[in-house]
């Protein structure tokens, strides 16, 4: 384990292909589908196309039965005429909006490709109506554009965003633990218990469950990234003096132990305590796992670049259910922030960064992997290869981190194989 | 700009994938960022097709667009003929490539494939959906068939004798409601007539037989908002008349089948004769009595909407409330029927809006799309699709056309399914003051479906009814239960105040079907207290239902 603010990056294995070509991969947008949820008090306005109102509906997969939190202001060929006016009707649908939505205390304004390409600047139209609004509503921007973010970068971009307006912590702050990326609610409380038990109290999380509640963010903040996919918000933390703890993510019991590790030693928790305090949920989420050894053992696996979850879950799949691993695709690479997963990982594993899914497919088909995972779009027609699947974006909306979900992540993996071992048809 | 919270179709290069994914050997380059990629899910998730859409996307991002975005598009070109050896290619861009004016068609063109390249300019700012696939479409037929069209002005050389009628049948595509299964019935309905199909197009087809359509007598235009473009070019192009009834609901299919006959010379009688459905009969039926006059409210693509308020009227017996479509290209056909049957159309492509206007009517079935079916969820109305955009499963995997003779029996099953049944009918109407049997309630033989149902208030005094209705989808119906919850206090409370039954009362009361029986006692505690009544007797009871028992 490397010592917080020397974060000497590990050797990056060697073998990472790097391909240019068709990304078979959702953009930022789709991030909304689960921030919407996490904040409650948030309301995500995409400026964009039908295009982009398009592919949040359908990455839902199903339609949210209360009023979503989000929208979308659908650019059309009035307001590419001119750019004053677009600022108006900007103007014009917020205030409607807001006036529907008096429960809405935070307003992010979306960015997307079109707006980004015609270079309509939300910053400013943010900053504008944040003076018009606060202390009511304050009105954020980012970016979920395709042509800036993959998929789970639209979560990056959208913390990045409220780092800024966290507030200073005073000038005596005792030191404080920031856990960073979505969480489930209830891992979120099993975490805090935790680290309670450690003896680290001044603890938060970043995003909040409430606008309300962003934490201060200043020196003497130590973060741990709970998502491998927050190279921008790491940026501005760094920026606003907070340290990041070098650490795996908490995916399996292993990462777990690791990354709650990471803040015991910043914290200097006695090497005492901290076995007191995990063995015992660490045993359970290795018996939990081991639930699922006999299914997936042996089984290789090919990961379509996807999450960015792909390295530090194949790690565990790797490690602690003996799996093969074929090809860990991801669309980005973090040397830095991945650097205790490579560490972690066979030595001859063969990873890719970025896409060509014609090419990724012909390895994929020829390899004929037991379990892939990947997105929507090419889940049943591999499946109809008879090659089983296991769709990424489901990683995303479903508890898997932490000790207690341990067993639940295996699972999700095994399930396929389960039901192709059940089924006679 | 227009705030959008759900949309009922796609953008434009949308419907040009639902045209690509019906064909075979068609491949579709596409200059789109990479998030456009999820459009793929449509076709390999909700219809589940076992392929990938034949569609090659440049997936440029910000750092390409200073630098050749040109050239990515070119080597996607060039990569996706090379490895998928199409017949012909479809070359466009989505809304964001639109802006950065590559010209798709312009470079394809310079890089002389050796198979018909289709450029494709969809404005993604002002179309749709539908309107891509139809624009889609026709640029397709027109280049393709077109390469073999008669001199202009040429007439149509009569069939040779002995020669058997022949047409083509144009619009179904991928994702479509039901259209591959309408495909088959109506081919079905074709060979029964005597004639041949030369091209189904474009579900099935390949670019090599769309360049045969101009070998058929007539065009069979199964859906306008597809292939009535395409069917008037061919029309002026190789003098194909087109048989633009379509044939959803029994009165249309007779006159879809009269149509077609004429046009093939064939003898329609005995084909009408046979008629294979039970529409008729099941709505003359004595059981259907119950489904006179119920309201009806019909949202879908014009075609649909159309098709679907006929039938509620003619063929069902129901009345019609309000008529709506999302698309604005066929208003006019949804205006005439709503006219026709005098009441307002609605054309808006705001789910909004058609929620609002729902809750004002308070139909008592919504015919509609996956849209009403969440606004009927929420208000607590009964609901059949008709109509794209769909959900998973109206994908299902019996066969179940809407068009034809079995078509009409699909229809008739699947929109008597979502209301309540006659006897229910019966005790609702004598006890209609129920808050348990309010027009919204779902009917009883759905309470524990799951999807649909809504679940009841559990403020509920007599009610195993109730309980079993509760445990249906518990999150989704907060919102039903938030909104019924006053109604059902005050009731509940009136309820609470004593009244005694005599033995003979008491008796009649527990015949009263369970699910009802809390209804009746209120019912006839009110009106005894009405009445002045300090006692209720058996007389007291069918006084009551006397009073209540009539709308
Ligand atoms: S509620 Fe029904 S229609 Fe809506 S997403 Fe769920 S299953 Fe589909
Ligand atoms: S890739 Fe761009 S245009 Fe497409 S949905 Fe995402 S933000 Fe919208």
């Amino acid at each position: 384990m490397s010592v917080p603010g020397c974060a000497k990056p590990a050797a990056v294995p060697l073998d990472v292909i790097r391909e240019r070509g068709q990304r078979e991969v959702f953009c930022g947008l789709t991030g909304i589908v689960w921030m919407h949820r996490k904040i409650q008090d948030a309301f995500f306005l995409v400026v964009g196309s039908r295009t982009c109102a398009h592919l949040i509906q359908s990455a839902a997969g199903v339609m949210i039965f209360a009023e979503p939190r989000f929208a979308t202001a659908i650019i059309d060929e009035r307001d590419l005429a001119g750019m004053a006016d677009m600022n108006e009707e900007l103007d014009r649908e917020v205030k409607r909006l807001l006036q529907r939505r008096p429960d809405i205390k935070l307003l992010f304004l979306v960015g997307s490709c079109p707006s980004e390409v015609i270079k309509l600047d939300l910053q400013r139209a943010a900053e504008r109506l944040s003076e018009q609004y606060m202390p009511e509503v304050r009105v954020l921007n980012y970016s979920g554009s395709g042509i800036e973010t993959t998929f789970t970068e639209g979560e990056d971009t959208c913390l990045e965003a409220l780092v800024p307006v966290c507030p200073q912590p005073p000038a005596d702050a005792a030191q404080q633990l920031l856990i960073v990326g979505a969480l489930p609610d209830i891992v979120e409380d099993q975490f805090r218990r935790l680290f309670d038990k450690l003896g680290i109290d001044n603890l938060a999380f970043l995003p909040p469950r409430k606008s309300s509640d962003l934490p201060s963010i200043g020196g003497n903040t130590r973060y741990l990234l709970a998502q491998p996919f927050l190279t921008a918000t790491a940026d501005a933390l760094n920026k606003r003096g907070a340290q990041r703890l070098p650490a795996p993510f908490p995916f399996g019991a292993e990462g777990t132990t690791a990354w709650l590790q990471a803040a015991a030693t910043a914290w200097g928790v006695a090497a005492e305590t901290f076995r007191e305090v995990t063995a015992a949920a660490e045993q359970r989420a290795r018996s939990a796992v081991a639930r699922y050894r006999f299914q997936l053992a042996d089984k290789s696996i090919f990961f379509f670049p996807d999450s960015q979850l792909e390295v530090p879950l194949a790690r565990f799949l790797h490690n602690e259910l003996g799996m093969q691993l074929c090809e860990v695709g991801s669309p980005y690479l973090h040397k830095v922030h991945l650097a205790e997963e490579f560490a972690m990982l066979p030595a001859d594993v063969r990873l890719s960064e970025g896409q060509h899914v014609e090419n990724q497919l012909d390895r994929c088909i020829e390899q004929a992997p037991d379990l892939v995972v990947c997105g929507l779009g090419l889940a049943n027609p591999l499946e109809a290869r008879g090659i089983r699947t296991k769709w990424a974006i489901e990683l995303l909306f479903t508890p898997i981190h932490g000790y207690d979900q341990a067993g639940d992540c295996a699972e999700l993996f095994a399930r396929p194989l389960i039901r192709q071992d059940k089924l006679a048809v | 700009m227009k705030l959008t919270l759900w949309t009922y179709e796609g953008p434009p290069h949308v419907g040009a994938m639902r045209i690509a994914t019906a064909m075979d050997k068609l491949h579709y380059v596409l200059h789109a960022p990479q998030g456009d990629t999820y459009a793929d899910l449509l076709f390999t998730m909700i219809e589940r097709l076992p392929k990938r859409p034949p569609v090659t996307y440049t997936t440029f991002q910000a750092r390409d667009l200073g630098a050749d975005t040109a050239g990515l598009f070119k080597t996607a070109c060039q990569e996706a003929y090379d490895r998928f050896q199409p017949q012909a290619m479809l070359v466009g861009a989505s809304c964001t490539a639109e802006l950065i004016q590559d010209d798709p068609g312009g470079l394809a063109d310079g890089m002389d494939f050796p198979v018909p390249v289709i450029p494709l300019e969809l404005p993604a700012y002002q179309r749709k959906e539908n309107w891509g696939a139809s624009e889609t479409f026709y640029h397709l037929v027109r280049k393709l068939a077109g390469a073999h069209a008669p001199p202009p002005g040429s007439e149509r050389p009569p069939r040779e004798p002995g020669q058997r009628p022949r047409c083509n049948l144009l619009g179904a595509t991928a994702l479509g409601f039901r259209h591959r299964d309408d495909v088959t019935e109506i081919t079905r309905l074709l060979q029964q007539l005597g004639i041949d199909i030369v091209v189904t197009a474009p579900l099935g087809a390949t670019p090599a037989d769309i360049a045969r359509l101009g070998e058929a007598d007539f065009n069979v235009v199964m859906y306008p908002e597809i292939a009535d473009t395409a069917a008037t070019w061919l029309q002026r192009t190789f003098r194909q008349p087109a048989v633009k009834t379509v044939p959803i609901g029994i009165n249309a299919t007779r006159q879809f089948i009269r149509e077609v006959a004429e046009l093939a010379g064939v003898d329609a009688e005995p084909v009408l004769a046979s008629e294979a459905s039970r529409l008729p009969w099941y709505s003359r039926s004595v059981d259907s009595t119950y489904l006179t006059g119920k309201r009806v409210f019909v949202f879908g693509d014009a075609t649909h909407a159309v098709a679907a308020a006929r039938i509620a009227v003619h063929e069902m017996g129901f009345d019609l409330c309000g008529v709506g479509t999302y698309s604005r290209e066929f208003a006019r056909d949804v205006r005439a029927v709503a006219k026709e049957f005098a009441v307002e159309a609605l054309i808006t492509d705001d789910y909004l809006e058609v929620e609002e206007r729902i809750a004002e009517l308070q139909p008592e079935l919504i015919l509609g799309t996956q849209m009403e079916r969440h606004i009927a969820k929420r208000l607590g109305i009964g609901c059949a699709m008709i109509s794209a955009p769909m959900h998973v499963q109206d994908f299902p995997a019996r066969y179940s056309p809407q068009m034809g003779f079995e078509g009409a029996n699909v229809i008739f099953d699947s929109w008597v399914h979502p209301l309540v049944m006659g006897l229910e009918e019966h005790l609702l109407g004598m006890f209609r003051e129920d808050f348990e049997f309010h027009d919204g309630a779902t009917a009883s033989h759905l309470a524990s479906e799951g999807g649909h149902a809504v679940s009841r208030p559990t403020a509920v005094a007599d009610s195993d009814a109730a309980a079993a209705a509760d445990t249906v989808n518990a999150t989704a119906s907060v919102a039903v239960a938030e909104a019924t919850t006053p109604a059902t206090q005050t009731d509940t409370a009136a309820a609470a105040q004593d009244m005694t039954w005599d033995d003979e009362a008491q008796q009649e009361l527990r015949k009263i079907p369970f699910f009802v029986r809390g209804k009746a006692r209120r019912n006839t505690e009110a009106y005894a207290r009405e009445q002045g009544l300090a006692e209720v007797t058996l007389d007291t009871l069918y006084e009551a239902k006397a009073h209540y028992g009539n709308r």
